[in-house]
């Protein structure tokens, strides 16, 4: 071969010093992760497990209508969480990149992980305490005359875990759209003040569309982990706040259907993987749509044909499941066709920009 | 003098990227020897392979009468000092100088007068005991160059080492240079992309371009007599001119349009010359105006003033002169009594046929 | 000093992420059973009770070991890969560091079940402390890269060229060279490894043996009314060491940075 023996030496170092990790990994990830998906194909006999395929666990997952319920508060609280995290997040990244002395923008960031890294139980536990019949929040407000008697809304229900979560989440959505931030290129801002757009129409044309990837990165890094969480819907959700993730955990060790337990845990991925991409998909075909009728009609039209074409596509995606009837074939075959409606889109956009 | 490194066809490919397109060179014991070139000709890439960084895709590479094939970095005769200097951080000024001493069968009294003497050699006497980070440009510059000396290489390699400093450090520096590699003789190989730099330093120069040694020949032979329009545009300024030459023999005759025949001298082609079309080169110090009141026997040419820069010392002309489609530039001191002629003077221009370089395609 | 909107919110954000961290300390010396206010008076009692806990002791000294264990392992893998990364390229670089990386975005409770079937289930392996250290060196490792990422990719790489070119082979220019210079970064991601395995519950609760660690006794605890103050005090403690940990790492990662030469620019992730 023509090519230098160096190259192949960088990359041979390379391997040899990636491969423990790498190793370990594999060991440790990937053959468990198989494991689990092999495991969610089998069924629970009493204490033994019996091999034989079948998909019995996710025709229970499908029949029973509980399994479908709390995947369905799973995602719904992971969204209103990662929602209101980042919401709550951006402006605060902004005001440490843009408004703070460089000097102290890491004492503000040490300040904001702070938080994250002190017991995670019993801060959740806290929330309780701030939440709860006499806890500070009613206490306060009884003490100050606003209320007569305690809230009750505040605790045990979903409010409660949302509540918690998004603080429990706080780092993960300030610091990657904190980085994003960063990188701008200060004369960017300068250079579109300068050409006659103000404050404000800035901010929308030059430092938000930048920003994306970092609210993007902080959109997954919430979403995901907050559908595996079980100690904060344990504590905080009461009878009506209970998660996906309690229901694998007690399948695991309290009912000791560990298959069962696995393919919810499978499905619950695959559906929070799945809606992340489908956002994600249609998030870039808004971009395009707007970016393609920018200028030409006004940004309150494009608002509203926008809309409308997110509208028509829930539409179209709700009465295809209806058509579809009520088999676990239907279902995989919906979420199969979301997957591969999403990754048109995103293929077909890459191809039109080139 | 005789020959410290070798190289025949020395080629280095990087994947598909072409890096060394077999270079064949020679440099000499004691020699001051640049690589010149602009950034991505391969010149780094030429120095690391040097100092052992990078393997040879193909050709040898000999140092001091032995293959270098195999030779790791850290077994050949050569020490470098790298372009951010690389100076050790959390080690003091000594502890840098004396980096390299670590495994040398020597006490530590002889090892600390060692490093002594290298600070003394770069003007950094009683430093030792500083902070490395502390330091400034300057001096980072000179710890790194008495490190890489107090080895005693064969060969020094100097990877730009001028260019993190301001203008006026980086003309001290390059004067201390010159005296410091006469001072300890060793062969001093630098790589550098400002022709100026290479010019004032060295006793020879190769030329880099793609990988290739596009001239290699001392300071004023490669300003003078550049072989080719790219070492002429790389190094100064040159005007362009389109002649042809019309006989080859002891002397060379060429035709150029606007300045008619002139006979020339065969090393007036240092990249040979052919009949027919050629690029004709001038450099715009051979060229002058005739100020009022000077007498000339050299050749002159009517022009016109079409262009003045003022640069205090010197002004630099464009002028046009029938015949010629690219106003020439012409570089005047601004001596005493000399005005500084306005845009549409009409003049004369004094030159000579040994202004001429015939250029290779 | 004008104030502007947005600083306000920066700052009542602060509050926000405060709250619960400040009711610790108020609850740990309340002399009251119940986790509420009004305040009843001032007690040091929760804190002596800690001392003469034995089950919690146990626990401390499982989580402490279990920590400390994974912050090593973590840390040793984590410096490989950073250091893979920030040589040059080699076959499928981005695809192996993804996937090195992936437990940072991975439910921990899909890692702990996929442990726990295959450990368990299909190994037949009994679950003890080293279950738990296999986890935590799983998702502490991520963090470790995202750490020293910075360290070695701040480093000159004519560093280590410049000790090979005076005479070191490449294991001995790695300790006399890069070694000392990413050395706070290892430090940071010791402390930072540690700071997560100590504090880890829902893998833990997963995997760990017939001896609970600290989070998992503190589990247990949550569900007895008449602990919680204990566990308040205890909470204030953790917090208080967590801070002096995290700021011990914070300064080492700033140490390093200022060797580097480099700008601070950021925080751990």
């Amino acid at each position: 071969m023509a090519w230098g023996s160096n190259l192949d030496s960088d990359a041979r170092r390379g391997l040899m010093l990636v491969s423990p990790p790498l190793v370990y990994a594999v060991l440790l990830l990937a053959l468990p992760l198989a494991a689990i998906v092999l495991f969610s194909f089998w069924s629970q006999d009493f204490v033994t497990v019996n091999t034989t395929f079948t998909l019995n666990n996710y025709q229970r997952i499908w029949n029973e209508p509980i399994y479908g319920l709390l995947l369905q508060r799973s995602l719904f609280v992971s969204g209103a969480v990662t929602l209101v995290t980042v919401v709550l997040a951006f402006p605060v990244a902004y005001y440490i990149s843009f408004h703070v002395d460089p000097k102290r923008k890491s004492l503000w960031l040490f300040l904001i992980t702070i938080p994250f890294w002190t017991s995670y139980l019993i801060r959740v536990f806290l929330w309780k305490v701030i939440l709860g019949y006499n806890g500070v929040i009613n206490s306060g407000l009884l003490s100050a005359g606003v209320i007569d008697e305690p809230l009750t809304f505040i605790l045990y229900n979903i409010n409660a875990v949302i509540i918690t979560l998004a603080h429990a989440f706080a780092p993960f959505a300030v610091l990657p759209i904190f980085v994003a931030l960063e990188k701008i290129d200060r004369s960017l801002l300068e250079a579109s003040q300068d050409l006659g757009e103000g404050k404000v129409m800035t901010f929308f044309r030059v430092t938000l569309p930048q920003a994306m990837p970092g609210v993007a990165a902080a959109l997954v890094i919430v979403s995901i982990p907050t559908v595996g969480d079980y100690v904060t819907p344990e504590l905080m959700g009461g009878a009506g706040g209970k998660l996906i993730a309690n229901m694998i955990q007690t399948q695991f060790l309290q009912l000791n259907n560990a298959p069962l337990g696995a393919a919810i845990a499978l499905v619950a991925m695959a559906a929070v993987v799945t809606a992340i991409l489908v956002i994600y998909a249609q998030g870039k075909l808004l971009i395009a749509v707007y970016s393609e009728l920018n200028g030409t009609r006004p940004v309150f039209d494009i608002f509203i044909l926008c809309v409308t074409m997110l509208f028509l596509q829930v539409l179209v995606a709700a009465a295809l499941l209806r058509t579809l009837g009520g088999t676990l074939g239907s279902g995989v075959a919906f979420f199969v066709g979301l997957v591969l409606y999403s990754i048109a889109i995103l293929l077909l956009l890459k191809n039109r920009r080139r | 003098m005789t020959a410290l490194i070798h190289l025949t066809g020395v080629q280095k490919y990087y994947g598909d990227y072409h890096a060394l397109r077999g270079i064949d060179l020679e440099i000499r014991k004691g020699e001051f020897f640049s690589l010149l070139g602009p950034s991505g000709c391969g010149k780094t890439t030429l120095l690391r392979t040097i100092a052992g960084f990078e393997t040879v895709s193909s050709g040898t590479l000999m140092i001091d009468g032995k293959d270098m094939k195999g030779v790791p970095a850290n077994l050949r005769p050569t020490n470098m000092v790298f372009q951010s200097y690389a100076i050790f951080p959390h080690l003091s000024v000594g502890e840098n100088v004396g980096f390299g001493l670590r495994k040398y069968p020597m006490t530590k009294d002889e090892k600390a007068r060692a490093v002594g003497e290298a600070l003394e050699m770069v003007g950094l006497g009683g430093y030792g005991a500083r902070a490395a980070h502390a330091l400034s440009g300057g001096q980072r510059q000179r710890v790194a160059l008495a490190r890489a000396l107090i080895l005693k290489p064969k060969v020094l390699l100097l990877d730009e080492p001028l260019s993190a400093l301001d203008k006026k450090m980086r003309e001290q520096m390059q004067v201390e240079l010159i005296k410091l590699q006469r001072q300890v003789g060793i062969t001093f190989i630098l790589v550098t992309h400002d022709q100026e730099e290479a010019l004032v330093m060295s006793d020879r120069i190769a030329v880099m371009f793609e990988g290739e040694i596009g001239q290699l020949a001392d300071p004023e032979t490669l300003y003078r007599r550049p072989n080719s329009r790219r070492v002429a545009e790389f190094i100064g300024k040159m005007n362009f001119l389109p002649g042809e030459v019309t006989k080859l023999g002891e002397r060379i005759t060429v035709e150029v349009p606007g300045l008619g025949t002139s006979e020339i001298g065969k090393e007036q082609a240092p990249g040979g010359a052919k009949l027919g079309r050629s690029l004709i080169g001038v450099r715009p110090e051979t060229l002058a105006i005739q100020f009022e009141g000077e007498a000339t026997d050299r050749r002159v040419a009517d022009a016109t003033v079409d262009e003045v820069v003022y640069y205090g010392d010197m002004t630099y002309y464009d002028v046009r002169i029938a015949g010629i489609e690219k106003p020439l530039t012409i570089s005047m001191k601004n001596l005493i009594g000399r005005p500084v002629l306005d845009v549409g003077t009409r003049t004369r221009v004094i030159w000579d046929e040994r202004s001429l370089v015939v250029l290779a395609r | 000093m004008r104030i502007s909107v947005l600083g306000i919110y920066a700052i009542l954000y602060l509050i926000f992420l405060y709250a619960p961290i400040v009711l610790l300390p108020i609850f740990a010396f309340n002399d009251a059973t119940i986790i509420a206010f009004p305040l009843t008076g001032f007690t040091t009692g929760w804190f002596a009770e800690l001392a003469t806990n034995t089950a919690l002791h146990g626990a401390v000294r499982n989580s402490l070991f279990i920590a400390l264990m994974s912050a090593v392992i973590a840390t040793g893998l984590g410096t490989m890969a950073a250091r893979a990364g920030a040589t040059g390229e080699f076959p499928f670089k981005r695809g192996i560091i993804g996937f090195i990386m992936l437990p940072l975005v991975l439910p921990e409770i899909i890692i702990a079940v996929a442990l726990l079937v295959i450990l368990v289930q299909i190994l037949g392996m009994n679950l003890s402390n080293w279950t738990v250290i296999g986890a935590h060196v799983l998702i502490c490792t991520p963090f470790s890269i995202a750490i020293l990422n910075g360290a070695f990719q701040n480093l000159d790489p004519s560093m280590e060229e410049a000790a090979l070119d005076l005479g070191e082979t490449r294991l001995s220019a790695f300790r006399l060279v890069t070694l000392p210079l990413v050395m706070p970064g290892i430090i940071s991601s010791l402390l930072i490894s540690f700071t997560i395995s100590l504090d880890e519950f829902i893998i833990a609760f997963f995997l760990t043996g017939s001896n609970p660690t600290m989070p998992v006794y503190i589990w247990g605890l949550l569900r007895f009314p008449a602990s919680l103050p204990v566990i308040m005090a205890l909470g204030t403690i953790l917090v208080t060491l967590s801070i002096i940990l995290l700021t011990i790492a914070e300064y080492f990662r700033r140490r390093g940075n200022a060797r580097a030469g480099i700008k601070d620019t950021g925080g751990f992730l």
